[in-house]
């Protein structure tokens, strides 16, 4: 048996039942990543044995019958976009300033799948602080996208997205600005799900923009989505913007039923520049919606389309201050003796950060000085309030919002290069949700013509997940887009 | 040409918590260098902060006793700038909206001081006036790491332990104002955070530091003139120096015509030599962008666990305290000003006067005898304990023993903390009382000094207060001299 291709709750079952161990199945996804990391390359950090001597010890555990009740995600194999703080494992955010920098404290989640037993197999590869949406502005070989090894995975979770597309984990962990999850989740045909902004504690993870930052899981399917919500959310003390509320199970919202849900849905964004296979999809999964019972209705959001500039700006300002940082002394970061400490942070800004980084530094700090603060900054939050009452307004009478994920499927490597405002106008779908700090999932829909992945995006009210499980799950029921695997060249 | 010195002052007050504004970590001072530091102080990626909330608690109570409106919500915001001292990049603060603001404190001033603003006191003080300093804003911030400089040698050092502890900044608006008045408002300010107990305002420590803003303008006219800041101010002598300085030094300008001299700049006070000297122009190139800081909610009073921070009782304050002194244990104005300077002054003397001690004596061992054995020595504490000191000022009332063999026991209570009995009854210096004891001394002196007696008998007065000198030296300073004189006076009647 191929246990690597296993879901987690596939893979749980068989634990419990004692028919597998983690050690056979750790060992499994060892083998599929040596035999497929030269082709996905979505690896930053792998550490091989200390993965073992995790499943080991939970194998011995559970030999011993020492844990009463299993957690469900015990002697799972997994990974961490390598912007999550791990003490025993160095965290890059894929930029040459952080190369060698080995925190001496990891993120909640980290410990929380921890004590989950969950097996970390390594760091996943990424765009360079979290920012860019292909996985290009990594200093580390680019990640491939496993349906084509010619175009982009989708960033900026990239590796995370094309590791659990391409059976390397069984899951994995993003984190998602503006569509970081959910993006590379459909260019790669998985499950990625961004939870209402304070579901998850983000103490530990690099911030990109910490208002709209949000860890989240990337997944085979909507089962395991729930699964791994349930180890990972809580109220975290060290996040002061983590929520105070009991998080459900989210296991139970697993119902394969949609009958009057009320879903909304807009025809203007199907008029807009869509990939047509993506238009076909969307329109094929509303239409199975309103066959399965649910209400579509038309869905008004004036203001959303002022959310890109909108999340520029804010996101920009963010990232320009949470980066100061990072500024190579502490990291591990050494070039020589460096007299003059003003020469240190030029250097250290010019040489050793990508463009994307330094344009959005620029961005954020021209944006912020004092004669901008009003006319851009400050309106930019103004408008964001106007988005989220949009979106307030909306959820009055809806349950769900349905979109694609992303006008197009995966692009080409380089082919966004001279194009950037294109790459920043796919982000249309994505962005309101961040900035409104609601919850969304990316969910496969269909391929289209080259055989590439869809994603359709579901929108849930501020912590909304009921909804959005339930219609993801059974949408997937429903379905078998979920189930396709890439065919990766290397020989079984 | 009459001149107006209009003085602004920003002062930051470390609170006295125990752990740091945003993190767990310890405030000690004195610790070994960089020990008390965590990923969230030293700025490192993926720290968050959380809010200290008795650092918001302590910042409510200076606000109150300040006199401040309290702002139900408040914000904080990121102060970029990039020095070695501040690890994350930028200061945690409240630029835009403060936890308190517009509040005043009264200060009372030498009659000299007057200006057409102050109100005289009434007949209880003539000589003295209050002014009313306004203060413009408190509000929340973090201190930055200390940067060390060895001597000989090329390079810096960096102390983060200081990286995060919790402060506030109090800033006052402009006022006409001369230097002493300025430093008179520091002084109440210092005793108002003390007696609230918001800060111990150890300046030698740094937990209470002041800048000053100096500019000068002619008397009546409205404009304020150009604004200097001053820094480097270690002690309310040397602020006070700093300010006549700087303000002599802007006059000079202002009347030989040059006041284009005065620039909008920051200047460092030089103790040695004693005079201001420029240290940088404002020119902004420092001021860094000021954003919201996205990784903490509004600071909002409203809150369930916040509400009775603001419900809170305030300590007794120092002005309040004085007054109380003099209605109720009958002090003069002076003693009681001194008695109430520092908290734990007033608290030891209520504590004497609580152990039994008469009031008024309580007050005058302590201004007299206690206060010049404490300023010659290097203790931070009173080590004689209140009830100690009742207890000698008691056995003085008494008789038991004189006012200056009083003197020597306290001196030697002072240096080993020993109860005043045993002193006493080790050195053997209990008051003779006994009429047969003083007799027999009298009889033994009148012997000796058979002259003395005849000349007082011829009316010689002068011969009386020999003799008395006789017995108390013959007493060992021990006799009472009340039963002697009257023993004496009866003795040379009777010859």
């Amino acid at each position: 048996m191929e246990l690597y291709k296993l879901t987690i709750h596939e893979a749980r079952e068989l634990l419990r039942k004692r028919e597998i161990s983690s050690r056979e199945l750790t060992k499994s996804v060892l083998e599929r990543i040596r035999a497929t990391e030269g082709e996905i390359r979505s690896f930053i950090s792998i550490d091989f044995n200390n993965a073992l001597k995790q499943a080991e010890r939970f194998d011995k555990m559970q030999k011993k019958s020492e844990l009463h009740e299993l957690p469900d995600l015990a002697g799972i194999p997994y990974g961490l976009k390598d912007n999550i703080c791990t003490r025993n494992m160095r965290t890059t955010c894929a930029s040459r300033i952080m190369e060698y920098f080995s925190p001496v404290y990891e993120g909640t989640v980290v410990k929380k799948l921890r004590d989950s037993h969950a097996v970390l197999i390594g760091k996943l590869n990424m765009d360079e602080f979290a920012i860019g949406s292909s996985g290009e502005t990594s200093i580390f070989p680019h990640t491939r996208n496993p349906w084509s090894a010619d175009r982009v995975p989708g960033g900026s979770s990239g590796g995370s997205a094309a590791s659990v597309a391409a059976d390397q984990l069984l899951f994995s962990l993003g984190s998602d600005t503006g569509g970081s999850i959910r993006q590379p989740s459909s260019f790669c045909g998985i499950v990625g799900m961004k939870p209402t902004f304070g579901a998850v504690s983000c103490f530990g993870l690099v911030p990109f923009a910490t208002s709209l930052d949000q860890i989240g899981p990337l997944c085979k399917d909507v089962t395991d989505c729930a699964i791994v919500m349930n180890a990972i959310t809580g109220f975290d003390a060290r996040d002061k913007a983590s929520a105070k509320i009991k998080h459900p199970d989210y296991t139970t919202f697993l119902i394969d039923d949609v009958s009057c849900m009320r879903i909304g849905f807009s025809q203007k964004w199907m008029a807009g520049n869509l990939n047509e296979d993506v238009r076909n999809a969307i329109e094929k999964a509303k239409a199975m919606f309103e066959d399965m019972g649910a209400v579509i209705e038309e869905v008004s959001l004036p203001h959303i389309e002022y959310a890109v500039p909108v999340y520029f700006l804010i996101s920009s300002a963010e990232a320009s201050y949470n980066l100061t940082g990072v500024d190579g002394i502490r990291m591990g970061y050494e070039k020589g003796a460096i007299p003059e400490l003003d020469e240190l942070a030029e250097y250290v800004g010019m040489h050793e950060l990508g463009s994307a980084v330094k344009k959005r530094i620029l961005l954020g700090n021209i944006a912020l000085c004092s004669e901008h603060y009003e006319t851009y900054y400050m309106k930019a939050l103004k408008v964001r309030t106007l988005i989220k009452q949009d979106f307030a307004q909306a959820f009055e009478k809806l349950d769900l919002i349905l979109s694609p994920t992303n006008p197009d499927t995966a692009f080409r490597f380089g082919e966004m290069q001279d194009n950037i405002v294109k790459m920043y106008e796919y982000d249309a779908f994505t962005v309101p949700v961040n900035l409104a700090g609601l919850p969304a999932m990316s969910i496969p829909c269909g391929f289209d013509s080259k055989g590439l992945p869809i994603g359709m995006q579901l929108i849930g009210k501020h912590f909304g997940e009921e909804a959005l499980f339930r219609a993801a799950y059974t949408f997937e029921q429903n379905t078998d887009h979920h189930l396709k695997s890439p065919l990766l060249r290397h020989p079984q | 040409m009459i001149f107006e010195t209009i003085i602004g002052l920003e002062i930051h007050v470390e609170l006295k918590t125990s752990s740091k504004m945003f993190c767990a970590c310890s405030t000690q001072f004195g610790a070994r260098p960089n020990t008390n530091t965590c990923p969230v102080c030293m700025g490192m990626p993926g720290g968050l902060p959380t809010l200290n909330q008795e650092a918001v608690r302590l910042a409510l109570r200076a606000g109150r006793a300040l006199n401040c409106e309290i702002n139900r919500v408040s914000r904080f915001n990121r102060k970029n700038y990039f020095y070695p001292d501040l690890p994350k990049g930028y200061q945690i603060t409240q630029s835009e909206l403060p936890l308190c603001e517009n509040g005043y404190l009264d200060i009372e001033l030498d009659e000299s001081e007057k200006t057409e603003t102050e109100t005289t006191l009434g007949k209880d003080a003539p000589s003295r006036c209050i002014k009313r300093i306004r203060i413009a804003r408190i509000h929340l911030e973090e201190d930055a790491g200390k940067l060390i400089h060895p001597e000989n040698q090329p390079v810096t050092l960096v102390d983060y332990n200081r990286a995060g502890i919790p402060l506030i900044e109090i800033v006052t608006c402009p006022e006409a104002i001369s230097p002493k008045a300025a430093v008179e408002f520091l002084k109440e300010l210092k005793s108002i955070m003390e007696y609230t107990e918001v800060s111990d305002c150890r300046m030698e420590q740094g937990s209470l530091r002041c800048d000053v803003n100096v500019s000068i303008r002619k008397k009546g006219d409205e404009k304020l003139g150009t604004k200097v800041e001053i820094k480097n101010l270690n002690s309310f002598k040397e602020i006070q120096k700093a300010l006549e300085w700087e303000q002599l030094r802007q006059q000079k300008l202002l009347r030989t015509s040059l006041p284009e001299q005065i620039i909008p700049e920051t200047r460092r006070w030089d103790d040695i030599r004693g005079i201001t000297v420029p240290m940088r122009a404002k020119d902004g190139a420092r001021l860094g962008c000021i954003a919201p800081e996205p990784d903490l909610p509004l600071l909002d009073l409203n809150d369930s666990s916040m509400l009775h921070f603001l419900e809170e009782s305030l300590p007794e304050l120092g002005a309040q305290k004085r007054n109380r002194f003099v209605s109720r244990y009958g002090l003069s104005r002076y003693e009681a000003d001194i008695l109430t300077k520092s908290k734990q002054l007033a608290d030891y003397y209520e504590d004497v006067v609580n152990n039994g001690a008469h009031p008024k004596e309580a007050a005058n061992w302590i201004l007299v005898e206690l206060l010049r054995l404490w300023r010659m020595s290097e203790h931070r504490e009173i080590p004689v304990a209140g009830q100690s000191l009742a207890e000698l000022i008691m056995l003085v009332d008494e008789g038991e023993i004189s006012r200056n063999a009083g003197k020597t026991v306290l001196s030697e209570m002072y240096e080993t903390g020993k109860d005043p009995r045993d002193i006493i009854n080790q050195k053997g210096l209990a008051q003779i009382n006994s009429e047969n004891e003083i007799k027999k001394i009298v009889e033994a002196v009148l012997d000796q000094n058979k002259n003395a007696a005849a000349d007082y008998k011829k009316g010689s007065t002068k011969a009386a207060g020999y003799l008395m000198g006789q017995i108390m030296k013959a007493g060992e300073g021990r006799v009472n001299p009340n039963i002697a004189r009257e023993i004496l006076e009866d003795r040379l009647n009777k010859l």
